[in-house]
This record gives C-alpha cells, sequence and structure tokens, in this order.
C-alpha cells in the first residue's frame, strides 16, 4: 500500500490525458486538464509526507516535534493558484470559441478552419 | 485523424508514458519516509527565526517570498488576460441585464434562497477577513481569504440578482485594488534594500510569536495578497457574468444559425 498515492498520481495524469486527448468538447478539455493538473497536488503531498508526522503549524505544539514537509505545501499553493489561473484564460477562450463558430466541438472547429 | 486513430496513439503513446511514470516514482522514497533535509530545517527555524508559527506561510511569503511575488503577477495577467479576451466585440453591444433564461416563465427566487445568500454573506466576509490576518499563525493567508471574500460576493449574486452587485463596486475599483495589491508587494521588497538588506528581506519588527500583530512583513504582505486575489476573482466573476448577461450580438442571427447547421452535420 504504500505505493498506493504515487499510483493515484500517474493514475490522474495518464486518465486526465486521455480525457484531452479524446475530448469532444472544450469545456469538457479544459476540465480534463484541471484532472492532469491534480495528479501533481496529489504527486507533491505524497512526497513530503511522513508517517505520523504533524501538520507544518506549531501554533499549539512544539517545533521538535517530527512534521510534514513545509516546502512541497508550498508548492502546491503556487500549483493551485496557477491551475484556477489556466481554467479562466482556457475558459474565456472557450466562450469566444462559441461565439464566433456556434461549436465547442474541436473536430467541427477543424472542419470550419478547412472549409 | 479520426477520434479513432487517435485514441489508438494515445493509448500506446499512454502506455509508454504510464510505464516511465510508475519507473521514476519508483525512485523516489517510499511513502511516509520524508527524507528532508529542507523542511525540517524549515519546520526547526521558522519559530525562531521569523516568529512565524504557519511553515507553509513562512516558506511562502519570506524564505521564497520572490517566487510568490511572480506567482502573483501570473495571476495578475491572466486576470488581465480574461479581462481583454471578454472585453465587448466589434459587434455587441452591452444590452439590459438578462440573468433568466428567456420564452419560460421564471419563478420569482424564493425567500429560503435569498435569506440564506443572504444570511451567509457576513459570515463569509468575516471568515475571509479571519483567514488573512491569521496566515501567518494557523493554515491559511492571502490566496485562500481572498478566494472565500470572493465567494460572498457570488453568495449575493445567488441571493439576487445582477444588479444587486452594481452598488458594491466598479470595475475601476476592483482594477485600482489588485494594483494596490501587486504594486504594495514589491513596495514591501523594497523596503529591504532601503534598510541595507537584500530585496523582501523581513525588515520590521517581529513582535512576539503568536500574536496577530507579529512576524514583521508576512502579515502584511498576506493583506496585500488578499486584496490583490480578491479584487482579481471577483473581476473574473464579473467579466464572465457580463458575458452570458449583458453583451448581445448585434450579428444578424442567421449567421449564427447557419453555422450551427453545418456542425450539426
Amino acid at each position: 500500500m504504500t505505493a498506493l498515492p504515487y499510483v493515484v498520481a500517474a493514475w490522474l495524469f495518464v486518465a486526465g490525458l486521455y480525457g484531452v486527448v479524446t475530448s469532444r468538447n472544450l469545456i469538457h478539455q479544459i476540465i480534463c486538464l484541471s484532472v492532469v493538473q491534480s495528479s501533481t497536488y496529489v504527486l507533491l503531498l505524497a512526497i513530503g509526507f511522513r508517517t505520523g508526522g504533524a501538520a507544518p503549524v506549531f501554533a499549539d505544539i512544539s517545533t521538535r516535534r517530527p512534521a510534514v514537509d513545509p516546502v512541497v505545501q508550498a508548492l502546491c499553493l503556487t500549483d493551485v493558484v496557477v491551475g484556477a489561473t489556466v481554467s479562466a484564460l482556457l475558459l474565456a477562450i472557450a466562450v469566444q470559441v462559441h461565439k464566433h463558430t456556434g461549436t465547442l466541438d474541436p473536430e467541427n472547429l477543424r472542419e470550419q478552419l478547412l472549409e | 485523424m479520426t477520434l479513432r486513430i487517435r485514441r489508438v496513439v494515445f493509448l500506446m503513446a499512454g502506455g509508454v508514458l504510464a510505464i516511465l511514470l510508475l519507473w521514476g516514482f519508483g525512485g523516489l522514497p517510499t511513502f511516509g519516509h520524508y527524507r528532508g533535509p529542507y523542511g525540517d530545517i524549515l519546520n526547526r527555524v521558522s519559530v525562531p527565526e521569523r516568529h512565524v508559527t504557519d511553515v507553509v506561510t513562512a516558506v511562502n511569503f519570506d524564505y521564497r517570498g520572490v517566487d510568490t511575488m511572480g506567482e502573483e503577477f501570473i495571476f495578475f495577467a491572466a486576470v488581465l488576460g480574461v479581462a481583454i479576451i471578454l472585453r465587448a466585440q466589434r459587434d455587441e453591444r452591452r444590452g439590459h441585464v438578462e440573468d433568466y433564461a428567456t420564452g419560460r416563465a421564471v419563478p420569482p427566487t424564493s425567500d429560503a434562497v435569498r435569506v440564506l445568500g443572504l444570511g451567509l454573506t457576513p459570515p463569509t466576509v468575516l471568515f475571509s477577513i479571519y483567514i488573512v490576518v491569521h496566515g501567518h499563525l494557523t493554515p491559511g493567508g492571502g490566496f485562500q481569504g481572498g478566494v472565500i471574500l470572493a465567494t460572498g460576493v457570488l453568495l449575493i449574486y445567488l441571493a439576487g440578482e445582477f444588479d444587486d452587485l452594481h452598488g458594491l463596486y466598479t470595475e475601476t475599483t476592483l482594477e485600482r485594488v489588485e494594483a494596490i495589491g501587486g504594486g504594495g508587494y514589491v513596495t514591501i521588497g523594497l523596503l529591504g534594500l532601503i534598510a541595507g538588506s537584500a530585496f523582501l528581506d523581513n525588515v520590521l519588527p517581529l513582535g512576539s510569536t503568536g500574536k496577530v500583530f507579529s512576524a514583521g512583513t508576512v502579515p502584511v504582505i498576506n493583506v496585500l495578497v488578499g486584496l490583490e486575489i480578491a479584487a482579481g476573482f471577483i473581476l473574473l466573476l464579473t467579466v464572465f457574468l457580463h458575458q452570458t448577461l449583458v453583451l448581445r450580438s448585434t450579428r444578424p442571427r442567421s449567421a449564427l444559425t447557419e453555422a450551427r447547421r453545418r456542425n450539426r452535420r
């Protein structure tokens, strides 16, 4: 069971990628990208985890108490912020694409470009 | 490339990728056995050195403050990008606000939704302020609190109507608050240089550990980031709401219908 978090991270990454590749709807595709990104949260937190370790908040516990790694948690925060901004930008583009072409299907978009 | 071929190509490439991923993960330390050393060092020094009890915040706004500044500007640029992409196009004009589906009877907002939404707004706003100002003591900080504050505004919209938001803020106010948040971060960084130390060095008095007014520049930066994130997210909400509720196309209806007809083929 010790490998489970890493397996979950790999699974989320590849499953999300499958969604991005085969998606027939831009909104769905953007959400699949979020799934890919969520694998990085799992991976980062798994790397910094220590069995029995406390959260790295020493408001009410001694600093001598073993705690999990705060660096990867800080990185995770960055990751979440960047993920939110990427989704916002892509959704904005999807709105304009739908307005100009009347479709969200990448296949139809390609046909319209080829015409 | 048809969907079928694409799927086959992906399954082959994805299979190889999955194997490589698992192989790479195999070289990582076993789950639950963190090896350090940086996390352990930071956990030990952050309270005595910076009087910050939430080490994640200490990393974000002090030890790694320059990176977080870059992150804040990524957010700033993205909000700007969304606002530019979703600006009124040449063939669009601002119409009357229509925040309901046209062509069918719409029941009035029920009292239950109104009371719940408006009743939840003040606690949400209060909670967001709490999360921001206690960022250096307990889990939380400017990023988290800012998003919660934006949720409070969204609750007002959900409980009422789009017009209810008009009295609260203008887009110019939001842009100014966002600019203050971004510029303030850099200014705090420059304080370090003025004091003869490094950029973003923690030069303000550290106070006593565990108090709200302690930890030097960390809570100040937290508040600035909170302002920026809250203003940015409210701006995002407003811009997206404008798209559906306010902007109307002046393009002849037939062009769009024609495009839709072609897509169904």
